[in-house]
């Protein structure tokens, strides 16, 4: 009895130096050997730094900047700060302040209320919003991006390539920067053949695999060939069940159509990939962008900057498109980029 | 019509295969006394472990991959749960406090050691092989119930309903099963008569560690295809959830993990079914909890649990 005391206390012991580890691993304290005192961190939308998706490029954005500045990871230099639920994002910034970094970026919009409320009360932090807008705050700078565009190229690419005219969206939550690809992409479709039926469903979610993959499985049932997900986490579910359709029933090929970056690694099996392409969305580029302009002092406080196809913040990858929708691609990309299209960003009122 | 049944009959499979085993878990453990909300922490680690498993072992295993790793991930989840059993059984710690340390203990430990894997990502690769569609042979070409049960469907779903019909027998049918039961209701009468109370303790919250993790192993393989802090988010609350909802009897409680998969599925099919298609997108996403609530409101009235439950046996006093 005595023995197996001692022996559950050890364990305890043990698995709770190991959380603790765990929780540790986060922050690496390491002082920057720059002269320039300027430091940048982010505070990720839920997910983690390698979500495969937003959080990383922005992630791998700051890195580069960074390595680029001589500047090393931790305080002083650039960090990040990991959101694992909706109630981290002000703990998080509360933190990134303390740590004295000088600006502050806030990955997705759903940090918009936590930034919102944080900027006045520390008006010596510039703070950057991703994907949403804040406006009439010195030290907040807006970042969005034109995914409509993006979206366009995917609806063209879809409806080149589907055999049974129906084409399905999946997106996350519904909102303005979801409500931007849906009207993107229903736009390319139909600039295409107005004829191909769109299946348009919100899982409510950005972290719900199963729903996902639910939905999915109806719409590749009701005869749909081709799915473009803007769902984050979501997404991996219709990817899962992209891949199982094509395991057990390879006549009749089906798609999958990627978001924010390349997702050529989700789409893979044997015998083939379900990835047709992927919207690619620059937050790397961005964060880097104004990372650099920050340094020099030029913080683009109180502006709204867009990035958009023609400066390559967003774009549509090759993927496994063919010669003819490549062509119709670039070509539609070259239209919006001259302004003789214009691509609606939000989706018509039902 | 029946290609709209199988859709809703296939994804709702999918759905609850997990939330069956799972909860199956929790009953067991709850038989003997031991609340377990660490559920959710054991499928956790169950997920994590398997996806290990599924990545390092697919090339020697094959088609076999998805079954071992599920074994292994179970295997996991009661050296995990183990933690649990001494902490409660032992140590007399709160069976609530102690179940949440075990969930805040398993997303940490689990990241950290998938950072450590695979060259500091927060997620691991995808999985190759997974449990993908199942048809069951001759049984699928049964018109209209072949199309709508047994074709293009989740295999671990059907394991699941063979396990909850074997966790039945077990526990109302067997001695052992009588032992768990009356350790759960009464531990000083199950003393008295001989039953060794401690170890039917552990032997309850092993086995729901065995199920949290094959639970957990599931979802990875079935539908994530990859193991991030997303992979399981509430799945092992749903399980208790559905525990409660089954009042600890392994066939309801299926039922009921199943009535979850139904309601959830029901929710995404609705939009391609006409009429209801015709509806608000909203009431269709709520329409899972207002059904969860009718049922329990209408049908199911008091669910009453063991009677020692939650209680720290101490064989002295």
């Amino acid at each position: 009895m005595k023995k197996t005391k001692k022996f559950g206390l050890g364990l305890i012991a043990a698995a709770a130096v190991l959380s603790l580890v765990a929780c540790g691993g986060k922050k690496s304290e390491s002082k920057s050997s720059n002269k320039d005192s300027y430091s940048a961190a982010l505070v990720t939308d839920v997910g983690g730094v390698d979500d495969k998706s937003f959080n990383q490029s922005a992630w791998e954005g700051l890195q580069k900047w960074g390595k680029a500045n001589d500047k090393e990871k931790g305080t002083g230099g650039f960090n990040y700060y990991q959101s694992d639920s909706d109630s981290e994002f002000e703990p998080n910034l509360n933190s990134a302040i303390d740590d004295g970094f000088k600006t502050i970026f806030g990955i997705g919009y759903k940090l918009q209320p936590a930034i919102e409320s944080l900027a006045d009360a520390n008006p010596d932090t510039e703070f950057v919003i991703v994907d949403s807008t804040i406006k009439g705050k010195d030290n907040v700078a807006s970042v969005t991006f034109q995914d409509n565009e993006a979206a366009y190229l995917a609806g063209i690419a879809a409806a080149k390539n589907t055999k049974t005219d129906k084409v399905g969206f999946v997106g996350g939550q519904e909102g303005e920067v979801i409500g931007r690809f849906e009207a993107g992409f229903v736009a390319g479709v139909k600039s295409v053949d107005s004829k191909i039926d769109i299946d348009i469903q919100y899982a409510g979610s950005f972290g719900d695999a199963a729903k996902g993959k639910s939905i999915a499985s109806a719409m590749y049932k009701s005869g749909i060939d081709i799915i473009f997900h803007a769902s984050g986490d979501t997404g991996n579910g219709v990817f899962s069940e992209a891949i199982d359709v094509m395991n057990t029933n390879p006549e009749t090929p089906v798609w999958v159509i990627g978001v924010d970056r390349d997702q050529e690694a989700e789409g893979k099996y044997d015998g083939g990939n379900v990835t047709l392409t992927s919207t690619l969305k620059g937050v790397g580029a961005a964060v880097e962008d104004i990372a650099t302009k920050a340094q020099k002092d030029k913080f683009p406080g109180g502006k709204t900057i867009v990035y958009g196809l023609k400066d390559g913040g967003v774009d549509l990858t090759d993927g496994q498109l063919n010669d003819e929708t490549k062509k119709a691609v670039d070509a539609a990309k070259e239209k919006i980029i001259s302004g003789d299209v214009k691509v609606p960003e939000s989706p018509a009122k039902k | 019509m029946v290609e709209v049944l199988s859709i809703i009959v296939s994804s709702a499979l999918v759905y609850s295969a997990p939330l069956i085993f799972t909860a199956l878990g929790g009953t067991f453990s709850e038989r003997s006394g031991v609340v377990n909300v660490g559920l959710e922490g054991i499928m956790t680690v169950g997920a994590f472990s398997a996806t290990v498993f599924n990545l390092f072992t697919a090339s020697t295993f094959g088609s076999w991959t998805p079954w071992l790793s599920l074994l292994f991930g179970g295997l996991i989840g009661v050296v995990f749960s183990l933690i649990h059993a001494v902490a409660t059984v032992n140590l007399r710690a709160d069976h609530i406090v102690s179940g949440t340390v075990v969930n805040l203990m398993a997303p940490g430990l689990t990241i950290f050691l998938t950072k450590m894997i695979f060259d500091g990502h927060g997620q691991s690769d995808l999985i190759k092989e997974r449990f993908g569609k199942f048809s069951f042979p001759f049984l699928k070409d049964i018109p209209i119930i072949g199309e709508i049960f047994f074709k293009d469907t989740s295999a671990p779903a059907y394991v699941a309903i063979l396990v909850a019909v074997i966790a039945y027998f077990i526990i109302f049918k067997t001695k052992f099963g009588l032992r768990l039961r009356s350790v759960g209701e009464n531990p000083q009468a199950a003393d008295t008569l001989g039953i060794n109370v401690y170890g039917m303790k552990y032997a309850g919250v092993l086995i729901s560690g065995l199920l949290g993790g094959i639970g957990g192993a599931v979802v990875v393989q079935s539908i994530s295809g990859q193991f991030s802090v997303s992979t399981i988010a509430g799945q092992g609350f749903i399980s208790m959830a559905a525990m409660i909802f089954g009042k600890w009897n392994p066939i309801y409680v299926m039922g009921a993990a199943i009535f979850f998969g139904l309601s959830q599925s029901l929710a995404v099919i609705g939009n391609t079914i006409p009429l209801i298609n015709q509806l608000e997108p909203v009431w269709l996403q709520v329409a899972p909890y207002v059904l969860t609530l009718l049922v329990l409101v209408l049908f199911i009235g008091r669910s009453q649990g063991p009677k020692a439950n939650g209680q720290v046996y101490v064989k002295s006093k």
